[in-house]
């Protein structure tokens, strides 16, 4: 049973990561999705002390406007500052990141968070964090409804918008033109991003996040180049990643979110290397059987 | 105050290994940091800080001890590899940098937390403060871990000075260095090299997620002071060094206080003041400028409006309201009148009650504009072909900065033309030459 939880939540957070994560790289945002899965570092912090709980909406909502807050302020540096996007992400979320550290040692006594379940998760407590109704009812993991819940937003998000972000990612100028506001959808999806990231923060860390963000979507894009089938393949490897991931931890008796992390990165070595289109090694074997013939 | 004396003061050993530790890595890593910022490649530093801790787990896993020589050397092997692998990645795929540099960030940690993890659980009790690695530990450094400081630091700025000039031609132009005859490929390793070593001890100190600032943050602060490479090089380790100090300090005032995060927090804060204070590339700087000129075109556009409209019923000297000029052109009322009243101090317009009239020196301003104005009309469509309907915009922009001396060049180059492209009379003072 902890078996199908663990690898239950884990899919959820892979497979919304990974259908956002395909937008993210394609628009060349990989590391904007990386800076906010640092930054909303702090607003978790002082969501916790507003709100006094962890499961409680005004969490992901605080958390969800420092992450956009974050972009924003990528932005700003950038646009009005003429600072390099690189550095501008560097900075913002060093910065940020380091005023939640800071946060969190100075209310250490009234915030149950620490640095390491901060950056590398623990989503072998899943099971045991159990949502259990006043009148005793044991409802299953807490972790299921709200990475289950922020999947449903997410699908949801993609379902409704998806001309609008397929467009706004492919060709802005067009969108541009037949009225689709390019600033809009940027912010909707970060707004997306955030909300994932805070939601999926303490279950798997994020390190993972930022791993299920890029590493499946990365590997489905070395597969195809049909972005229907690119969101399907992310689906798919994301599920394969946390079962995967899973399984090898038991295995070796180490962290489930570093075993998923390698699992990812093992996939995209074999995409890498054998995809039948971009692979390093298939090109070699084509370019080789094509010589003697030319 | 106390405090202040005993910290700065530094008898207590302590005191003087943070401190000493804190600013010879905020030092080195600022300096390696300016010439990655440079070349745009600002976020390998942190996929690099993530890389090491697999290489960290390895060590100890083949070594069996926390000796740090074999404990840098496995950081530095896996730091450099991941460099190497984000290079392979995006030469060899139609993988982007960025996306590279994320994947092999979370790939490599991923991995380190799982090896890691597995260390802990193996109950090796020689394994306890191997995760310090993770988080830094600068308030805990010893004599031992300042001396491998040390000797790493000031490699790090032999380094860099010897290589001084080399780093600053493949920063600026690699193509041009390339055709020169610089060995581009070496250069890029070796700058790689001191990347991975900056990284590497840096890390001790602030950790994993922070290191990134400690490369970028000096660098993106001291280029918005300087265009000089070799001052931004300077100001990035005063900049460093200064936090450095501060971080211990805070560290030393308020025990439960992180050294690290206050060192990146003291650093971030110097450089967001830079953002917005520093003379000409700062954001305060340009806002200020904009809306001078913002108001220059402003009050420019008023005047010649003014003249337009005496051309158009042949008395300059008449009165006119704020319906009349925004019949002309559609301005913001609250705009329009801040204007107006700007030019009515500055001599330009005469206020009577509720009506503005032009004065003779505001009439010879119109005139100009409305002259460059037309002026650049013709231009366009005689020189650049451009049609008639087509160039209103350009030379409304135009006309706001055209200097005296092009003005000159302008009515020499087009002969003194009587009228623009649409028939409108050209205003000259002087009399047209024949």
């Amino acid at each position: 049973m902890d078996a199908l939880y663990i690898i239950s939540a884990g899919s959820l957070v892979a497979v919304t990561c990974g259908l956002l994560g395909c937008f993210l790289i394609l628009r060349k945002m990989a590391m904007v999705g990386d800076a906010i899965s640092h930054a909303v570092l702090p607003g978790i912090v002082l969501a916790f002390l507003i709100s006094g709980s962890r499961d409680s909406v005004i969490m992901l909502l605080g958390a969800g406007i420092i992450g956009i807050l974050t972009t924003v302020l990528i932005e700003f540096f950038h646009k009005k500052g003429n600072l390099q996007t690189d550095a501008s992400i560097g900075v913002t979320f060093t910065w940020l990141f380091a005023l939640g550290v800071i946060l969190i040692s100075v209310f250490a006594n009234e915030v149950d968070l620490d640095q390491d379940c901060v950056l590398h998760g623990e989503i072998a407590y899943v099971p045991l964090d159990l949502w259990i109704t006043e009148s005793g009812l044991i409802l299953g993991p807490r972790v299921l409804y709200v990475s289950g819940f922020v999947f449903l937003v997410i699908l949801g998000f993609i379902i409704l918008g998806y001309k609008e972000l397929y467009l706004t990612t492919f060709d802005p100028a067009f969108a541009t033109a037949i009225g689709i506001s390019t600033v809009l959808w940027h912010y909707l999806l970060m707004a997306a991003v955030s909300l994932t990231t805070v939601a999926s923060f303490e279950s798997v860390g994020a390190i993972l996040v930022v791993a299920f963000l890029i590493a499946p979507p990365a590997t489905a894009y070395l597969l195809t180049s049909s972005f229907p089938r690119m969101l399907l393949l992310t689906v798919i490897l994301g599920i394969v990643v946390s079962a995967a991931g899973y399984y090898l931890a038991v295995l070796l008796d180490g962290s489930i979110a570093g075993a998923m992390s390698s699992v990812a990165g093992i996939l995209f070595l074999i995409a890498f290397l054998f995809s039948p289109t971009e692979g390093v090694i298939t090109t070699r074997i084509r370019q080789k059987t094509i010589k003697p013939n030319a | 105050m106390e405090d202040l004396i005993t910290f700065f003061s530094f008898q207590n050993p302590n005191i003087r290994f943070v401190t000493g530790g804190s600013v010879l890595l905020a030092i080195s890593s600022a300096l390696v940091g300016c010439f990655t910022f440079l070349k745009k490649k600002a976020l390998v530093g942190d996929a690099v800080a993530h890389a090491v801790l697999p290489g960290i787990c390895l060590a100890f896993l083949l070594s069996g001890t926390k000796n740090p020589i074999y404990l840098i050397t496995g950081a530095f092997i896996t730091g450099w590899l991941s460099l190497i692998l984000i290079d392979v990645i995006t030469r060899k795929s139609k993988i982007k940098e960025d996306t590279a540099i994320g994947l092999i960030l979370s790939v490599f940690f991923g991995v380190g937390i799982l090896l890691l993890t597995m260390i802990q659980h193996s109950g090796n009790a020689a394994q306890t403060g191997l995760d310090s690695f993770l988080f830094g530990k600068a308030a805990a450094l010893v004599g031992d871990d300042l001396v491998i400081f040390s000797v790493i630091s000031i490699c790090l700025l032999l380094g860099v000075i010897l290589l001084y000039k080399e780093f600053a031609l493949i920063s600026f132009d690699e193509d041009f260095a390339k055709s020169i005859g610089f060995p581009v490929k070496r250069l890029e390793l070796a700058l790689t090299t001191l990347t991975v070593l900056a990284v590497v001890t840096g890390i001790q100190a602030v950790g994993v997620v922070l290191m990134a600032a400690m490369l970028i943050t000096p660098a993106a602060a001291a280029r918005f002071w300087t265009n000089k490479l070799s001052i931004m090089l300077l100001l990035a380790a005063i900049f460093g060094a200064f936090s450095g100090v501060s971080g211990a300090y805070i560290s030393y005032v308020a025990p439960s206080m992180p050294t690290g995060p206050w060192i990146v927090m003291v650093i971030s804060m110097i450089a967001l003041t830079s953002f917005f204070i520093a003379p000409e590339k700062g954001i305060l700087y340009k806002l200020i400028r904009q809306s001078k000129i913002k108001k220059r075109i402003l009050t420019e556009n008023i005047l010649k409006l003014f003249y337009q409209l005496g051309e158009m019923d042949s008395n300059f000297e008449e009165q006119r309201n704020i319906e009349q000029i925004q019949a002309k052109r559609p301005i913001r009322t609250p705009a329009l009148l801040s204007g107006l009243n700007r030019l009515s101090q500055q001599g330009f317009l005469k206020h009577h009650k509720g009506s503005w009239q032009l004065t003779d020196q505001g009439q010879k301003k119109g005139q100009r504009i409305v002259k460059l104005h037309r002026l650049w009309e013709v231009y366009l469509t005689k020189y650049l072909r451009i049609a008639p309907d087509h160039v209103h915009e350009d030379a409304d922009n135009i006309e706001h900065i055209l200097t005296p001396e092009l003005e000159a060049r302008l009515e020499a180059l087009l002969q003194y033309p009587t009228s623009d492209p649409h028939e409108s009379v050209i205003p000259y003072n002087k009399p047209i030459k024949n």
